[in-house]
């Protein structure tokens, strides 16, 4: 059987789909993992987090941080630190909303939108890039997941 | 009845808010400093959320607040504030200006749900409801479906799984180019809209009964997007606002109404900044009238977040006893009908 390598390039054909390979990431993922999660509106990034969410084994259902920029989930084998940085106007708002104690901590961190916080996206993040191309249907996504090799850089 | 007069604090989101409440449902003074205003000046996209905003206001609208209220802070009965749910920072900037004011002061706090904020606006606007009834609050980062059993009882029927109600607007007034703040702005436009134009999604979910999920329907504005355009369809922006406004009411009103007959109450209220929409009211007012309901809002003023909603809510804690202590913290993702010291 193969090994989940977590670096890759994935194509899926429904939200369904993306869900199970978020729930693969979390069952090959270690306390202190970071994930910066790209993508436009609408295109399944909240689905790959409730994937990330079921695969650590947490029951209460993640709803979209979008207005209260952090919501953590304790109750499965580690915790979840879920944060949309839409609304972050300055990256030192980061530090008042408590990124630190997340990304540094035995938990998983994901970050929707980390392209606004690219500077303090530490090293060693893994990206997953998800895209449309509208020419393979609406549901169709590219799923692209690296990497970082440096601090404050996205690729 | 004894006059109890409350000032109340409230720096959960983007807006400070201080006010003086009487008896949970006189205002005597109401003061909101909105950050949302000063944004949409600067083409407004994003709502600084940072706590230092709300440290640089919050004395001047608490002070503002008192002078308002012709009265001065030794005349009042206690120091209320929101202490959850919402962003940390702004929270701990209003706890901690609330327990430095009631300790110099020598005054009690008293620690208020955001939400069961939202519901309390209902006490004010209208000066005979009474519990039991049921309550839709709908906002920009919450959608609950609220049975209120009594002052200061709440039980969730039903919430979002995904987006809140608020949120589906912002991000489909995003999506079709009207900008920030989406919840007006979609409003507005669907007056000259058809909503019958577009067939979108209602979603029914799987969890409890009365859950909503919005996620499907903003997907599903966002493939009608892309399709038409790839067929070089135009794209009639009333009729696609109007529409999508359209599948958010049908839920919201079809989820309360299932619930208010399977439930048996008689009484109904909306709350929070989503209950200003006015085709969401009008549909309110007419599934209720329809149904021998009663049906009670707030106004706009305090739908939005203020502090007066939140002096409401404190009265009712007061009268059943309820006296926090300077040991009073804030905490970001407390649950509706939580009580942190039980």
């Amino acid at each position: 059987m193969e090994i989940f390598n977590a670096e890759g390039v994935f194509e899926v054909n429904s939200a369904d789909e993306t869900l199970k390979l978020g729930e693969e990431f979390a069952n090959n993922a270690k306390p202190g993992t970071v994930i910066a999660l790209i993508g436009d509106l609408g295109v399944g990034k909240t689905v790959f987090t409730k994937g990330i969410a079921k695969g650590l084994g947490i029951t209460e259902n993640v709803t979209s941080p979008t207005f209260t920029i952090l919501e953590s989930y304790y109750g499965g084998k580690m915790p979840l630190h879920h944060f949309d940085v839409y609304r972050i106007g300055d990256v030192e708002e980061m530090e008042e909303v408590g990124f630190d104690d997340c990304v540094y901590s035995e938990g998983i961190t994901i970050v929707e939108w980390a392209g606004i916080i690219e500077e303090i996206i530490p090293k060693g993040t893994y990206v997953v890039n998800i895209a449309k191309d509208l020419s393979k249907g609406n549901d169709y996504r590219k799923i692209t997941i690296t990497k970082t090799t440096k601090e404050g850089y996205l690729n | 009845m004894a006059e109890i007069n409350i000032l109340a604090i409230e720096s959960s989101c983007d807006e400070t808010a201080a006010a003086v409440v009487r008896n949970g449902r006189e205002v005597l003074s109401n003061v909101i400093y909105s950050q949302i205003d000063l944004h949409t000046l600067y083409g407004g996209v994003v709502p600084e959320i940072a706590s230092r905003k709300h440290i640089d206001k919050i004395n001047q609208v608490v002070e503002k607040a008192i002078a308002d209220s012709g009265m001065e802070l030794k005349d009042m009965d206690a120091v209320a504030v929101t202490y959850g749910p919402g962003l940390v920072g702004p929270l701990l900037v209003g706890v901690s200006f609330a327990k430095a004011l009631a300790y110099g002061a020598n005054l009690p706090i008293i620690g208020v749900h955001h939400i069961e904020g939202h519901i309390c606006a209902n006490y004010i606007a209208n000066k005979e409801l009474e519990p039991p009834f049921m309550c839709l609050i709908v906002s920009g980062g919450h959608t609950h479906l609220v049975k209120v059993a009594d002052y200061g009882k709440y039980e969730i029927l039903g919430k979002t799984e995904d987006d809140a109600a608020g949120e589906a607007f912002d991000k489909v007034a995003r999506a079709i180019g009207l900008g920030y703040p989406g919840g007006p702005k979609i409003d507005r436009v669907s007056k000259s809209g058809n909503p019958e134009a577009i067939k979108f999604p209602r979603a029914k979910v799987g969890g409890s009964e009365y859950d909503f999920s919005f996620s499907g329907l903003k997907s599903a504005v966002l493939n009608y997007l892309n399709t038409a355009s790839m067929n070089n369809e135009t794209i009639v922006t009333e009729d696609v606002a109007a529409s999508f406004q359209q599948a958010v009411i049908d839920v919201l009103v079809g989820h309360s109404m299932e619930a208010l007959n399977q439930y048996g109450f008689k009484k109904f209220a909306i709350a929070g900044g989503v209950a200003s929409n006015s085709g969401l009211r009008e549909a309110f007012e007419k599934a209720c009238a329809e149904r021998g309901i009663e049906f009670f809002l707030p106004p706009p003023i305090l739908c939005t977040d203020n502090a007066a909603m939140i002096g409401s809510a404190a009265f009712f804690e007061y009268e059943r006893g309820l006296r926090n202590g300077l040991d009073l913290n804030a905490v970001p993702n407390l649950k509706l009908g939580e009580r942190w010291y039980e």
